[in-house]
Parts: structure tokens; sequence; C-alpha cells
């Protein structure tokens, strides 16, 4: 599991980058659920994986019976992916409307200035030629 | 312990719920907003009191003892930032009274303030790594609410771009935290910087040192990774511009500082040298940028990511002289920044536009406006006596007794460039005459006191620019607070005694 | 949605599933289980009500507004952990209160309030953001 955990996080993590330059909008929000999938494993696994006594505590006593797996890892992963959640769904409600708004997912299109600031100097000093006639 | 502690991120939070339960009346929303941001800068004010006098304050939170459990740290430099966004957010939240329309009250707008000044708050004082990413990604969706609130073609393509970049730089540093965990087995910052020492590849360290640098280089906006910020800085209405400009990258500016100076220090020959290209070129590039744009907001937008280099170069320094002016630079630039954009929302209101090219007569119409504008844009210039002289002093005298010429001339350089800028500003918007066509009606007739209650936008840019006089005025108290949180970062050993107990 | 299937399914559901939600909550208290699965099955519930009568009739039954129940929510959160600081222990301490109640034993604690404002936010949040997405066209 230790050399396997790793090497699949880091598959993963490349999947995503790839997916996170892709065209449409929403592959690129896959791109990220993915890469995001391979921080929590790339997390687990470096929190040491060992086949112990599970962390829970028996009625009766103070602690768990030794030697016992780290619960840590776990705990962090779980905030992690309620926080990746919550940001999740508000990237995509967020394309939702950008694609109700705008109509297209394709991040060229999506991301068109809708002013072309090329001209905007040439406009400056036309409108200070007026000002000074 | 200090009960204290907790003050400044539960207040946000138990009036972010007020607000929300009294989200069908603007009024109370609005007062709400505004006491509950008077009542956390009181907080804060009482807390300041015992960390100046007694020196660094921690909380274990829930009685876990450190390392296992939370724990809240205020030394001077959490302190200076949480003072700092306690007044921000009071300022803004007044300014946000006549700025933010009914829909976005209805929406959310106050409740949000409050939770993003949580995050911000949460990650000025939290001492755990783990929960620092808790607080950022608070503090982020927050902001990506704020900024996408509205729904306009231009707020969803500024939003989509900061949304992407900012989860991907989360992702970066919750790799970053899980490596720091699987090298040391910790997560308490003091309790890392018992352990990092210790690791025996430091060439691992200093791999993970780098992509820190890199996710909180993202939400701090340095080059090369700083192109976000003006795509989306100036497309929210100018009350969370303000906010955002003023408080978020330098969020990202104090992570860095943290980690620089706590965790980071094996292999300072390396580190701090990058960091002082990514300085220097951090600096040129938003200058240069702001010179080649037309749109007030979007100036602004670029000058941030040009003062974020001054400050970077200060902690690439890590000396107490290049740490000082850094935190100095950090509460002058949040000042004058923050006052800035908000002067461009007047000018907004006045005049109908952002456009430089369709603006003009401010001056004339408006002096007390010009002057307001003028101490700000001459602060953020560094013009002897106000704010900003003293921070560039600081810095260049640090960079010089280190004998850093290069990144010192550069640094003179770029404050003679924004002074270029803000000259702009005041050639087109203030000094040159009323356009002649798609100037408002009220222009000119509407006036800022009085009628038309343009004053409650007024007030709190006068009242900053109060701030920012006095600070240059008075400047050595405020100098001698910051060296104090420069020594404290400079030796760990008290950071460190402080949260673990005697070693 | 207009199935019959669907729209008995629901009908025999809804209240399973939100005692299950109940019943995951209250496990949570010593074994697996908690505030926050609890939450998710609970939103889970009146997700699957809205898609098969709409969410004019999940309003109707829901009867508090979803943003209200986030609110309260976080405003049990704040309570819990605000109680051991007028008992002069730091933020979010946990204290528990031990009743013997006809034999058997009932604990409450901080923890215990802790939960149900994750309960709270979960169901809120969820079903707030279906509600929203159901509801097009946003009015902003």
């Amino acid at each position: 599991m230790d050399t396997i955990l790793p090497i699949l996080a880091g598959a993963i993590f490349a999947t995503g980058i790839y997916m996170l330059l892709r065209q449409s909008l929403i592959l690129t929000i896959i791109g990220i659920i993915l890469i995001s999938n391979s921080v929590n494993l790339a997390l687990f696994s470096l929190g040491r994986i060992s086949t112990e006594n599970p962390p829970l505590i028996a009625a009766g006593s103070v602690m768990p019976e030794a030697p016992f797996a780290n619960p840590l890892p776990q705990a962090l992963i779980l905030t992690a992916i309620v926080i990746g959640f919550g940001l999740l769904a508000f990237a995509l409600a967020l394309a939702y409307r950008s694609y109700k708004e705008l109509g297209t997912v394709n991040q060229d299109e999506l991301l068109e200035d809708p002013e072309d600031t090329s001209s905007a100097i040439v406009t400056h000093t036309e409108n200070n030629e007026n000002r000074d006639s | 312990m200090n009960g204290l502690l907790v003050l400044p991120v539960v207040i946000p939070l138990i009036t972010a719920t007020l607000a929300l339960l009294f989200r069908k009346s603007s009024a109370m929303q609005r007062w709400i907003g505004v006491a509950g941001m008077a009542v956390l800068l009181v907080s804060v004010a009482m807390l300041f009191r015992d960390v100046y006098g007694d020196g660094i304050q921690v909380l274990q939170l829930g009685t876990w003892e450190a390392p296992f459990g939370i724990t809240l740290v205020a030394d001077m430099l959490s302190m200076l930032m949480l003072g700092i966004s306690a007044v921000m957010g009071l300022i803004i939240a007044i300014y946000s009274i006549y700025d933010i329309d009914k829909q976005r009250e209805q929406f959310g707008y106050y409740p949000l303030l409050h939770i993003l000044l949580m995050g911000v708050n949460g990650s000025f004082l939290t001492g755990d790594i783990f929960n620092l990413y808790v607080w950022f990604e608070v503090m982020l969706i927050a902001s990506f609410i704020l900024l996408a609130l509205g729904n306009s073609r231009n707020q969803l393509q500024g939003a989509l771009k900061y949304v992407i970049i900012n989860l991907f730089s989360s992702l970066i540093f919750l790799f970053g935290v899980a490596l720091l965990y699987g090298m040391t087995g910790t997560l308490n910052m003091a309790d890392l910087a018992l352990r990092l020492p210790e690791v025996e590849n430091v060439g691992l360290v200093t791999t993970v040192a780098m992509i820190f640098l890199v996710s909180f280089g993202i939400k701090a906006a340095i080059f090369p990774l700083f192109f976000w910020l003006p795509a989306s800085y100036h497309t929210p209405p100018v009350a969370i511009s303000a906010i955002f400009g003023g408080l978020l990258t330098k969020v990202g500016v104090y992570a860095l500082i943290r980690v620089f100076t706590l965790l980071f220090t094996q292999d300072v020959g390396y580190t701090h040298t990058i960091l002082i290209w990514v300085a220097g070129f951090t600096m040129v590039t938003g200058v240069l940028g702001a010179a080649s744009h037309y749109e007030f907001r979007k100036i602004l937008s670029f000058h941030i990511v040009s003062q974020i280099g001054y400050m970077i170069m200060g902690l690439a320094f890590n000396t107490a002289l290049g740490l000082m002016g850094a935190i100095f630079y950090v509460l002058h630039n949040i000042l004058a920044k923050t006052n800035l954009f908000l002067i461009s929302g007047i000018a907004q209101r006045l005049m109908g536009t952002f456009e430089l090219k369709q603006m003009g007569g401010l001056y004339r119409h408006y002096p007390f406006l010009a002057a307001l504008f003028l101490i700000s844009a001459f602060a953020l210039a560094g013009f002897p006596p106000l704010s900003g002289f003293w921070a560039k002093l600081t810095l260049v005298k640090a960079g010089l007794s280190l004998g850093e010429y290069v990144i010192t001339a550069v640094a003179i350089l770029v404050g003679l460039l924004t002074l270029f800028s803000m000259t702009k500003i005041w050639m087109t918007a203030f000094w040159a005459a009323v356009p002649e066509k798609g100037v408002p009606d009220h222009f000119g007739k509407m006036p800022l006191f009085g009628a038309g209650n343009l004053y409650i936008m007024v007030v709190p840019v006068m009242i900053v620019a109060g701030l920012i006089i006095l600070v240059g005025l008075f400047a050595q108290p405020l100098l001698e607070i910051c060296l104090t949180a420069a020594e404290q970062l400079l030796d760990p050993s008290v950071y460190i005694e402080a949260v673990m107990g005697p070693q | 949605m207009q199935s019959l299937i669907l729209h008995t399914t629901t009908r025999m559901m809804i209240g399973v599933l939100v005692l299950f939600s109940l019943f995951l909550f209250f496990r949570g208290h010593d074994e697996p289980g908690g505030g926050f699965i609890g939450g998710l099955v609970g939103a889970g519930a009146f997700t699957l009500y809205a898609i098969a009568f709409g969410t004019a009739a999940t309003r109707k039954i829901l009867r508090i507004h979803p943003i209200t129940l986030i609110a309260i929510g976080l405003a049990s959160l704040v309570i819990s952990g605000l109680i051991p600081m007028f008992m002069g222990d730091p933020f979010l301490t946990g204290k528990w209160l031990f009743l013997e109640l006809g034999g058997s034993e009932v604990k409450l604690s901080t923890p215990l309030i802790f939960d149900i404002g994750v309960y709270l936010c979960v169901v809120g949040f969820i079903v707030a953001v279906i509600f929203s997405l159901e509801e097009e066209p946003l009015t902003f």
C-alpha cells in the first residue's frame, strides 16, 4: 500500500492537471475534483498506513488498545473532503450560471474581454484632442 | 490562557448569524453589520493591550494541550494584522451602507462580509498549519460569493478566474501540509518549528518550502502568479474591491512571513534569494502593468501587485529592520490602498464610470475629494511626511545596510513609477476639463455632504485619510511596535515556548 | 416530476429517511455516525421530496426557510462553544451533564449541541442549494 497509493495519487494528479488545461469549463472543474482527490490520497498515504487496532476506546478504558492506527489523517481528509465538497458545489453553480448568462462553456469564449483594450489608448488620445479643440 | 483570543473569530460569526436571522430587513442588517465591526474592534483593542503588556498570548481550544489540539496564538505580528483588519472592517461596513444595493443585501452581503472577516482573523490567530488551511477556505468561500454576487457578465468572468486559480492554490497548500505531516508527524506550527531542523533530508524541507511559496504566492499575488488579480478585482462593487484589495492579498503575505520566519529557516541562502528575485519582479511588473491601463480600479489592482513586492522584499532581507519595514509596509498599504479604492467608488458615483478617459473635472467641482485622493496617492508613492515614506525609508535602509543595492534601487525606481500612475489618475480624472458628453446630470450639483447621502461614503474615506496622516506624523510608536513584532519573528524560541511550554 | 412510482415511494420513504438521519445523528454520540452524515441523509430526504413534488411543496413540509436553518445551526455552534467560556474554560471545551432517567443514563453535553448545529447547517445548506438550482430562473 505504501508504494501503490503515492503512485496512484501522482497519476490522478497528472490526469487532473491535463483536465484543468482543457477548453471546456466543466472539464476544468473535473480536473479540480481529480486534483482534490489525489491530494486527499496523498494526505492519507503520508499519514503512514498501518494495519493495527482501530483507534476506538473500548468501554471502561481510557486509551485505545496499543498498537493502534493513526486516526488523524482520516480526520484531516474528512475536513478536506467537506471543504472541497462546499467549494465544488459553488464552482459548479458558478459554471452553470456562466453557461446560462454567457451561453457557452468554452473558456476562450467565456473569458473574452467584452471591451477591446487594445483600442483604449487610441480613444484616450482622441478624447484629449477633443478636449483641446 | 487568555479567553479573549477567541473573540476576533467568534464575534464575526455571531454577527453573521444575527444578520442571517434578520436578512429580511436591510436596515437591521446594516446596523448589525456596523455594530458587529465596532465590537470586534473593541475586542481586538483589549487583546492588543494584553499582548503589548505581557507578550505572546496563547489559548488551547477545547483544553486540548498543544501539539494535539488547535492552538490560537497572538504575537505582535498577529495583533497588528488583526487591528488593521478590524479597522478596515468597520470602515467598509460603514461605506457599504450607501455603496451596496438592496438586492445584494437581500442575498447575504453582510453575513458574507463578516464570515470573510472571520476567516481573515482566524488565519492571523491560528497556530496550527492545517487550521490555517481551514481558515483560508472560510475566507475563500466568502470571497467567492462576494465576488460573484450580482451575476453580471463581467463579474462572472472575473469570478471564474479567481475561483479556479484559488481552488488550485488551496490544493497545493493542502499537499504541502500533507508533506509536512509526513515528515514530522505534527501540524502545530510551534512543534513543527522544533522538529523541522531534525529532519535529515534538508532538500525535501526546501521543496516543501517552495510548495508553500507557490501556494501563498498565488494568494498574495506575487510574480509570476499574480495574473488573476487584475483580471478580477475590478469587477465587484467598490466596497468589495476595497476589502479584497486591502486585506485578502495581505493574508497571503502574512502566511508567507509566518512560515518563512518560523518554519523554513534551514536553507535561508536558497529560499530567501528566490524571495528577493520574486520581490523585484513583482514590484516592476506590477507597476508597469499599472502604467499601461486606463481604468481606475485596474490601475489600483496592478498597484496591489507592485506593493506586494515591497513586503516580500522586507521578508527576504530576514533582518529585524527588513521585517519591521515589511510589517509597517503592510499596515500602511492596507490603509492607502483601501482608501484609493473607496475614492474610486465615490468618483464613479459622481462621474458614472471608472474609465479615466471619460472622467475629468473632479478637482474643479470637488476639491475636497481631490485633497483626499492626493493624501492617499502620495502616501502610496511614499511622500514625506505620510505613512508610505516611513515604510519605504525603513525598507531602503534595511536594503542598504545589507549591501543589497540592486533591489534597493529597483524599490526606489518603482516608487517613482508609482507616482507616475498616480499622476496619470490625477491628470485625467481630477485635473482635466469636464468631458463634453457622457457626464451624469448630477455631476457638480450633488454635494459631498448633505443631500444625496453621499457623506456615508465620504466620511470613512476621511477617517482613513486621517489615519494615514496620523501614522505619518507619529510614526515612531508604531515603528517601535513593528520592531517588537519583527524581533519576535526572528527569535521563534519565545513563540515556541509560549505554545509548547518551557522546553 | 409526474411519476406515480416516484410519488408513492417518496411518500413512504421520506419519514424513514428522516428517522434514519436522526438515528445516525444520535448514534454518532458514541459510535460512527454524527451530525454531518445525519444531516446529509436528512437533506437527501428533502431533496427526494423536492424532485418528486417540486420545491413549493417541500418548502411547505420543511416549514422553516433553509437559510434560517443555517442561521440556527450556526447559533447553536456558537452557543456550544461559549457555554464552557462562561464556566471559565477555553472556547469549545466539552462539558457533560449525566442524568439518571428511569434507570438508564442520559448524557447531555456541549458536543451534542455542536452536533445539532452541524446537522442543521448541513440540511440547510444542501436544501438551499437544491432549491436555488431548481427554482430557475434566479432573480439575482
